[in-house]
């Protein structure tokens, strides 16, 4: 027997435009528009999804589909281009900056999207009371500190001081230190708008969310099993959703949404599992597809401890790795070697920066020699349990062995939650597992919250405890120029400074492996990880 | 009998009580900070951290962590988890699709188990019994996610006479599952089956009956089965209980959204005040589906009686 979505599917195939109906899981094509509806997988989100509160990747994708922000990102080049929301964001001392906003833009609840709707919802995911996760996504807007309440405390104050409603489509921005990228950073969904209903009903809300973007939420999130969105009809942007809906569904088995995704009933896949990948090439053919995402996977060392804190000693241990064949043997092409700490897909990466991530035993033993590192003792190798990084651990540590003559010892037993405080009290014996993915497209941020010193933990991920003036000098001469060819050129400055000290071996960037269903066609994966679905057709063309 | 099932019942207060304290002890015993991890490699701010702290009580000792668990419970509040959500929301949420799951799992437990042991009890020997012995052997020795996935990848994506994934198709959704979730009870029922009975057709009342004159069906039906099944209808009912708290794989699997899946992402995430509230309410249903069985056996067996 044939499921209801299966004979869906099939009508549509054969070209039938009169979609009146179309089965499955309370699929319905457009009544005006028409386009169809599609289902796409997705984890369980964590959190309920309200942006400020919306940390992770699963719940990232539904909001995302719910909410555009004042900037988008152009697929490519991954630059920011004002598409969305904003029609400017321009300061002459990157510290002032005023936000002009578009005329047009409505909340599905048919609200206007002011800059009142900013400030108020910024504001509210700011104040420490309110618990939410993108809290620290403000720490650089002036008055930022008044809202973080101490432990059982209220907070000085409730807005802070650096934002100012100009008038209905205008506010302004002041920043505490100038930061030339902050019209790049409001594409990320810290910074997306919340109407009046939020503040009315914020757990409804987080049911139920109340976006401005492309897709429109009908009826409530349905935890462990997904939620159906359709097209919101006065979409402000330039380009409307091209389907009519699109259901996400929640697995929690990334291979059973693989096996609905091979037997038609799921129409995409932004992920595929392991295992599966080399039989997916073949399977899906070019309906399967690679796209690097914005992340790396690093080697940090513990440079609190003795044997590590001689940067010569981790250039060692950064030469002695062979990324590529481990890139070859264990990933299986699902990430790429790594030459430098900011990922490809930003703009101002450069494809060697890194002269120590190529192999090089000769000189990594020499480097050794001359810092008098004791080979006898073994060198622990930290990583988190139950995330799939056993292997390719190992593999590092056996090629430390072979090229170094150094023993390992693998440290995976810690589950994540044992982990990260582990690393936040310079708790690793040696180096570790750390890794990066990007909040939106610009050096600094693969750069400054895991190397500067005002990233030290516990305010930030600098868990190597790097710290180093002139890095941070650097790192704040391109947040302060005023152009971006200057920032790059500084921050590119600040890479050379890390790579000198070394304080993690960058090893991966991160590949994004999709497929998709017959049923549909122009499906893309961002290097967010994210699928557009605003721009995925249902038929094939 | 009343009395009985009366005295039953407020036992299963000091035992919830216990297993929830257990239960609590356990979750706060895991190491590592489930608000630190919240964040991920990012850290939360700390100021935010602390909020959470508080909201969840995670400062406090144990004792009183669970004191002031119990007091909200008291009041009918069950908790919440770390994104907000009641957990009592969660449960009666998820309560009905995971005993859909184990309705339809019993179900062919007694339908194909009982039919299965019964047929090669009868004929023991026979081709019919090697049959059963070496099958539920081989489903005895795989582990369920890889029946569960063998299953999915035969009869979903090759054949495509099942749903894969989800409860989207109503009860026909949860016929593939079921028969997973079953399939290691069902060879223990069928095996039980089997072994009782042909036990029972050789004492000495079964003679006597035979002796009688009776019809084969009648002694084998009214006289043999009755007392052969008293064993297997105690497991089936014990089972009962197992299932409902044992479905956490086969609903990963086959993504059912259900009590096992929750519970499973709950104890991933430290999240005390969920895995308290489900564990204990499995705890509940394997104490009353046990009373449950008592008092049955005394409807099969007069010559058991409660007072």
């Amino acid at each position: 027997m044939r499921t209801k979505r299966a004979a869906g599917a099939a009508v549509l195939m054969t070209g039938t435009l009169l979609l009146t109906a179309c089965g499955g899981g309370g699929g319905e094509a457009g009544a005006d528009g028409g386009g169809g509806t599609f289902s796409a997988y997705i984890g369980e989100p964590e959190n309920p999804l309200v942006p400020g509160n919306t940390t992770e990747t699963e719940g990232g994708q539904v909001v995302d589909a719910l909410w555009t922000g004042l900037v988008e990102y152009d697929r490519e080049t991954n630059e920011a281009v004002y598409t969305g929301v904003a029609e400017s964001v321009e300061s002459e001392d990157q510290k002032t900056w005023t936000v002009t906003l578009k005329d047009g833009w409505t909340f599905h609840d048919g609200t206007p999207v002011t800059a009142q709707s900013y400030v108020d919802t910024w504001n509210y995911v700011a104040n420490s009371t309110n618990a939410q996760g993108n809290s620290y996504f403000f720490a650089n807007v002036e008055g930022y500190e008044d809202l973080q309440a101490e432990e059982g405390k209220e907070p000085a104050g409730t807005e802070m001081s650096g934002l100012e409603v100009v008038d209905d489509t205008t506010f302004r921005v002041t920043l505490t230190e100038p930061y030339a990228q902050f019209p790049t950073t409001l594409g990320y969904t810290a910074f997306f708008p919340m109407p009046q209903a939020f503040f009315d009903d914020p757990e409804g809300f987080g049911e139920q969310p109340i976006g401005n973007g492309p897709f429109k939420a009908d009826e409530a999130f349905q935890e462990g099993q997904g939620i159906t969105l359709t097209r919101y009809e006065e979409f402000g942007g330039e380009e409307p959703a091209k389907a009519a809906g699109v259901e996400f569904r929640v697995y929690t088995e990334i291979n059973t949404a693989y096996n609905d995704l091979q037997a038609g009933s799921l129409d995409v896949v932004g992920q595929i599992p392991p295992d599966a990948i080399a039989s997916a090439e073949d399977q899906f053919g070019e309906r399967f597809k690679t796209t690097p995402r914005g992340d790396i996977t690093s080697l940090g060392f513990p440079t609190y401890d003795e044997r590590f804190a001689d940067p010569q000693v981790r250039r060692a241990f950064s030469m002695a790795i062979d990324r590529q064949a481990i890139t070859d043997a264990i990933f299986q092409g699902s990430r790429t070697p790594a030459a430098s700490f900011v990922s490809p897909v930003i703009d101002g990466h450069r494809e060697d920066a890194c002269d120590a991530c190529e192999l090089n035993v000769e000189e990594a033993n020499r480097l050794l020699e001359e810092a008098g590192f004791d080979r006898s003792e073994p060198v622990d190798l930290w990583f988190n349990a139950g995330a799939g990084h056993e292997e390719w651990m190992q593999a590092v540590g056996n090629q430390l062995r072979e090229n170094l003559g150094v023993e390992y010892q693998l440290r995976g037993d810690l589950q994540f939650a044992e982990y990260l405080p582990k690393q936040d009290e310079k708790g690793m014996t040696g180096p570790f597992r750390s890794g990066w993915i990007m909040d939106y497209p610009v050096m600094e941020n693969m750069l400054g919250p895991t190397y500067s010193t005002a990233a030290l933990p516990p305010a930030g991920s600098n868990v190597t405890f790097y710290s180093n003036e002139e890095f941070d000098a650097k790192l704040q001469e391109g947040n302060a120029a005023d152009s971006v060819d200057a920032a790059i050129q500084a921050y590119q400055e600040a890479e050379d400074v890390l790579l000198a000290d070394m304080p993690a071996a960058p090893l991966f960037y991160g590949l994004v492996q999709y497929a998709h269903s017959e049923n549909v066609s122009d499906v893309h994966v961002n290097s967010f990880g994210r699928v557009e679905v605003e721009d995925v057709v249902v038929g094939s063309e | 009998m009343g009395r009985y099932v009366l005295r039953r019942l407020l036992l299963t207060i000091p035992v919830l009580l216990g297993a929830s304290l257990l239960i609590f002890s356990m979750v706060y015993a895991l190491p590592g900070d489930p608000i630190r991890a919240l964040g991920g490699d990012r850290p939360l701010s700390e100021a935010v951290q602390a909020q959470l702290r508080a909201e969840y009580n995670l400062d406090d000792p144990l004792l009183i962590q669970y004191l002031k668990y119990l007091a909200g419970l008291v009041q009918g509040d069950f908790g919440t988890d770390f994104s907000g959500r009641p957990v009592l929301a969660t449960i009666l949420d998820r309560l009905p699709v995971t005993a859909r799951l184990a309705l339809v799992a019993v179900g062919f437990e007694i339908l194909i188990g009982i039919a299965a042991g019964v047929l090669a009890g009868l004929r023991r020997g026979s081709f019919f019994d090697n049959l059963v012995l070496v099958s539920t052997t081989v489903v005895v020795s795989i582990p369920v996610f890889v029946l569960g996935f063998l299953a999915q990848y035969v009869f979903g994506v090759r054949l495509g006479w099942f749903p894969i994934a989800g409860i989207s198709q109503g009860w026909y959704s949860y016929v593939l599952p079921g028969l997973v979730l079953a399939a290691l009870s069902l060879a223990y029922v069928a095996r039980l089956t089997r072994t009782s009975l042909a036990e029972n057709l050789q004492s000495d009342y079964v003679r006597t009956a035979r002796a009688k004159g009776l019809s084969e069906a009648r002694v084998v039906g009214k006289h043999t089965l009755r007392n052969s099944l008293i064993p297997v209808i105690t497991f089936i009912g014990a089972d009962l209980g197992a299932l409902m708290g044992g479905a956490i794989v086969t609903e990963s699997v086959f993504n059912i959204p259900g009590l096992g899946r929750a519970v499973y992402d709950a104890v991933l995430r430290q999240e005390g005040a969920v895995v308290v509230g489900i564990v204990t309410l499995f705890v509940f249903f394997y104490i009353f589906f046990n009373l449950v069985v008592d008092v049955l056996y005394a409807a099969l067996d007069p010559r058991i009686r409660y007072e």
